[in-house]
């Protein structure tokens, strides 16, 4: 169990492409990070430069008190599971276990009781002679954790483990995963690109966008004060919607946008914060045409027009409202919901 | 698997479209084949005046000639030699190419250029690199005070014409391992390297075992080439010599019946040999695909 400081790391690949820029991160021992990002931002080089699968260009990288630059990966004491599991196909489960205790040269009991251990603490005892391909998508995906587990490194590193698993999978195994990190208490660090997983598991949340780190901070402080507008964009489904002040300015009154600093010509409004309720006194109304109705169960996603506007605006209800297809409808939202930025900079305001 | 069925119009419009293969299939190889067994059986005596049937008797005496037993022992020794020599020079390469980037293509382009020199010319070639008077060969083995000289020492014999046979086969055996090391996903050696196994380990615990399919395959097509394939070869190098030191199984077919016109004798041995061939064969058929390992 270790720490893991990232000091100014940078990723230039030979050939000039730069692929990762100045990322300053501090991990706690213990802590579950979360990298996301869209695809092509740099996510899995970071993961693979902590690693040790590709080279560090710039910066340093310290795993507990080891300036690990020039380790080979063998040497950082982490563990990976990659997205296609890399099981060794022509091995039993059981010696793809002990595959890499065997190379440490641990003792054949030792090996024993830490395979067994981790088979049983995954469920995968009975599968203990069976090769890789005489699994599912789901059991692979427990071999490839116990593989990790075995181990007993200082972190974890997980590239996407879970978008090679069907739905319903990936929500058991993304379960399974977060609690049985916060059993052992290895500090992780976990790659993806569905901000559902990145929301649900993370201690803290990494969001980067070419190659650097647009905001870090918990789920909940990305989510309710997004940092930039591409960190707004990126995290909460449906995505925030984003009006020019101008054009609001232009719909309620300027008493009720006067919290909002004068600079911020964009606002940004969560779909799930636009209520069918009546406004009630200080909050602000507004009025669209409903041109699609999405039901999804529980809640609903509705597609609004507003008048003089370009883009759909998109409410999310908590339920489905009986309302026909090109009703006009009107929606109130409390003032403190505004998400003001910068248009040029993407930096929030306030 | 799902087969289409096709309906003709014309009941004799399959017939003839089959036709072809199936003639040059009777012509070229049915007909000799057959010509071969029958002739297996006869005895013509040393004029050619009269021809008996002999039944087995050709084959009897083959398998008590020490002649014919040694050129079965030099067909193992040459055959087993070629393969192993031309499938670890092969992926050697392989396992070096593979490890570039930008140049492997035109590595790879230069190491296929061999399969298309013709098995003769291959062997002059080494003819003259080996040629106990001037060859280059010799001559700098001299330097480290051996004296090379496949006309007069079987071993340096046996070596030349297994060089010879193996330099045109590793260019073949080369696409094949580099095919299939491009095959084995990278995150699977990237694993191995976390897991603590050193480079050598690496390959000889994931990327060889993972060759296994390939490896298998390559070693009975090598090891048909080699007995099967190597006239060539044997002819512009050694001829069979020094005192029957290279004198394959085929190479001994065409000197019995052609050279030595013992017609009855030679056909017995191309039976003989396709035998072998048939059994190689079915070994490819039945065995490879179960001998996938994973």
């Amino acid at each position: 169990m270790a720490s893991i400081f990232m000091d100014n790391l940078g990723k230039v690949y030979t050939g000039g492409v730069r692929a990762v820029t100045g990322v300053n991160l501090d991990i706690a021992d213990g802590e579950m990070i979360v990298l996301v990002g869209p695809s092509g931002c740099g996510k899995s080089t970071l993961l693979r430069m902590v690693a040790g699968l590709e080279t560090i260009s710039e910066g340093s990288l310290k795993i507990g008190d080891r300036v690990v630059n020039n380790l080979e990966p063998a040497d950082r004491d982490i563990a990976m599971v990659f997205q296609n599991y890399a099981l060794y196909p022509h091995m039993t489960v059981y010696n793809n276990l002990a595959y890499g205790l065997k190379n440490r040269g641990f003792a054949k009991s030792e090996i024993q009781r830490r395979v067994n251990e981790a088979a049983q603490m995954l469920e995968i005892g009975q599968f203990l002679d069976r090769k890789p391909r005489q699994l599912s998508g789901g059991q692979r995906q427990r071999v490839a954790m116990g593989r990790a587990l075995v181990r007993e490194p200082a972190a974890f590193l997980f590239d996407e483990p879970l978008s090679n698993l069907d739905a319903k999978l990936r929500v058991q195994m993304r379960v399974e995963i977060r609690q049985l990190q916060k059993r052992l208490g290895t500090t992780s660090l976990y790659v993806t690109h569905d901000q559902l997983e990145a929301l649900t598991m993370a201690d803290r949340l990494v969001v980067l966008n070419g190659g650097q780190i647009e905001q870090v901070g918990t789920p909940m402080e990305l989510y309710s004060r997004p940092a930039t507008t591409f960190v707004a964009g990126f995290i909460g489904s449906p995505a925030m919607n984003m009006l020019s002040s101008e054009y609001l300015r232009g719909l309620v009154s300027a008493e009720a946008l006067s919290h909002v600093p004068t600079q911020a010509d964009l606002i940004g409004i969560r779909p799930e914060d636009l209520s069918l309720a009546a406004p009630k006194d200080g909050e602000i109304s507004l009025t669209g045409t409903l041109m699609l109705l999405e039901p999804a169960g529980a809640e609903s996603h509705l597609h609004l027009r507003f008048d003089g506007h370009d883009d759909m605006i998109v409410a999310r209800l908590p339920h489905v409202p009986d309302v026909a297809e090109g009703a006009k409808l009107t929606f109130s939202l409390p003032r403190g919901k505004l998400h003001p930025f910068d248009r040029a900079s993407g930096k929030r305001m306030a | 698997m799902q087969t289409k069925r096709m309906t003709f119009s014309s009941k004799w419009l399959p017939y003839a479209l089959l036709a072809p293969q199936v003639i040059i299939t009777l012509i070229f190889f049915i007909w000799p084949a057959s010509q071969a067994l029958y002739q297996s059986f006869l005895r013509q005596d040393i004029f050619g005046l009269r021809t008996n049937f002999v039944w087995f008797d050709n084959f009897n005496r083959l398998f008590a000639d020490p002649l014919y037993l040694n050129s079965l022992k030099v067909t193992l020794v040459f055959s087993l030699g070629t393969t192993f020599l031309s499938m670890s020079v092969a992926l050697l390469f392989a396992v070096m190419v593979n490890r570039m980037i930008r140049s492997r293509d035109s590595y790879t382009t230069f190491l296929v250029w061999p399969y298309a020199v013709a098995p003769a010319i291959a062997g002059v070639l080494w003819w003259f690199i080996f040629n106990p008077s001037i060859g280059i060969m010799p001559y700098m083995l001299k330097g480290f005070g051996y004296d090379w000289n496949h006309r007069s020492s079987s071993t340096d014999a046996m070596i030349l014409v297994i060089i010879a046979a193996a330099w045109k086969q590793i260019s073949y055996n080369f696409l094949f391992f580099l095919a299939g090391l491009q095959s084995i996903p990278h995150s699977l050696i990237e694993a191995a390297a976390i897991d603590g196994a050193s480079r050598f380990k690496r390959f000889w615990t994931i990327v060889f075992p993972l060759l296994s399919p390939i490896t298998f395959f390559l070693m009975v097509v090598n090891v048909v080439y080699a007995m099967f394939d190597t006239f060539g070869v044997i002819h512009a190098t050694t001829e069979g010599g020094p005192a029957q030191a290279t004198n394959i199984l085929v190479y001994k077919v065409y000197r019995d019946g052609f050279v030595n016109l013992n017609l009855g004798s030679s056909a017995a041995q191309s039976v003989i040999l396709m035998a072998i061939v048939i059994v190689l064969t079915v070994i490819q058929f039945r065995y490879i695909e179960r001998r996938v390992n994973y």
